[in-house]
């Protein structure tokens, strides 16, 4: 039961690590947008998931609305995140961004 | 098992300075409203570890699903608020 | 009761949503209900009478005050099925979000990166005509491989930004079959 938590968190942290670096190097706001709406999402669901399965080890009834608690944050960040992203895309699109194009200097 | 959840939340720590730096430094201002929301989905999940830590999930949930709730809808209304901005793209 | 039915006959010719509605109004009611009691129990954690009672009151209220909200016409054919080939369609999502994840991260971790990307805008136009089937292939879009959805139109118009070539090629594509599959009349 640990090892399988241990390698859910730690994918959900290597996929935060990625969309960390992603919006760092990434050349322009809208590629900016790719790591920061995909990979964060998937990098909390997985490392809450593990949390969760942790939590349900030793197994009480406060456990377990702790765990359902854990799983509707899951569903939440799920929803939220690209409305969230689509939000800030809209804002960009609006404010008149230009997309940068192959060969441009990065901004 | 404490042991992993401390360095795992010191390393999540360690990148939300990395995103803080696009937040500080990012050439517009929606560039640093994403390092603010990278820096909110990472604390989602570092809450979560806190509470374990100190044997307070059920405290700590309840922390955890707000902020979620709150970071999203900070989001929301920063971008509404700079939807007619003109001349984003030339703020440094 | 003869001429109470006659009268409700009489009233009803002009307004035939006034038949449907009283037993059917109870339904949106009921769920509503239902969904903001198992939340409170969630939330709460506390199943003493005294709690129970507070949550019973406070989300009767709700649920007469917003039922309206959430099921805009009372007619309720047909939800639970689309509801059910929705949750259906979750498995699938997840499967290509990860193979999302895995693309972008090889992306962002490839040493040459700037040579590997080629972000642009595609237009194309999707044939789903329900709301709902649009927010959810909006939503799927910009989960899935290296694409976010910049802007939709009640029509269907679709604005995507492609990080590159490979990605946007294949839109609208199989996703689109699959939300249609769901949302399609019953």
């Amino acid at each position: 039961m640990d090892i399988l938590v241990c390698i859910l968190l730690f994918s959900g942290l290597f996929f935060l690590t990625a969309g960390s670096i992603g919006i760092l190097r990434f050349p322009d706001f809208y590629s900016r947008l790719h790591p920061a709406g995909k990979l964060d999402t998937l990098g909390t669901l997985l490392a809450l998931l593990g949390l969760a399965l942790f939590n349900l080890q030793h197994f009480s009834l406060g456990a377990l609305l702790t765990s359902l608690k854990i799983m509707l944050i899951i569903i939440f960040v799920f929803v939220a995140s690209p409305t969230a992203t689509h939000a800030i895309v809209d804002a960009g699109v609006r404010a008149g961004l230009a997309p940068w194009t192959k060969g441009e200097k990065r901004r | 098992m404490d042991n992993i959840f401390l360095y795992s939340s010191l390393y999540l720590a360690f990148l939300m300075v990395l995103s803080l730096y696009r937040a500080i430094v990012g050439p517009s201002v929606l560039d640093r409203m994403i390092g603010v929301n990278a820096i909110g989905s990472k604390t989602t999940v570092m809450l979560i570890l806190i509470g374990l830590l100190y044997q307070r999930v059920d405290m700590f949930v309840d922390i955890c699903l707000a902020y979620a709730m709150l970071n999203f809808i900070a989001v929301l209304a920063a971008s509404r608020y700079f939807h007619k901005r003109k001349g984003l793209s030339d703020e440094i | 009761m003869h001429t109470n039915e006659e009268k409700n006959l009489h009233h009803n010719q002009p307004e035939p949503a006034q038949t449907a509605r009283s037993p059917l109004c109870f339904f949106p009611l009921l769920i509503t209900f239902i969904m903001m009691f198992g939340l409170w129990l969630l939330l709460s954690g506390k199943f003493d009478p005294f709690h129970l009672s507070l949550g019973v009151i406070s989300c009767a209220l709700v649920a007469f005050l917003s039922s309206d909200l959430l099921f805009p016409s009372p007619i309720l054919k047909g939800k639970l099925t689309v509801f059910l080939r929705w949750l259906c369609y979750l498995p699938w999502l997840t499967i290509e979000l990860f193979k999302a994840n895995l693309h972008v991260a090889y992306l962002v971790f490839h040493p040459r990166m700037m040579d590997l990307i080629d972000p642009r805008i595609i237009k194309f136009k999707s044939t789903l005509d329900s709301e709902l089937g649009l927010v959810t292939f909006a939503n799927s879009i910009t989960l899935t491989p290296g694409t976010i959805t910049v802007n939709v139109s009640l029509d269907g118009d679709f604005k995507v930004h492609a990080i590159d070539r490979a990605s946007g090629d294949p839109l609208p594509g199989e996703m689109e079959i699959k939300i249609a599959k769901v949302f399609r009349k019953v």
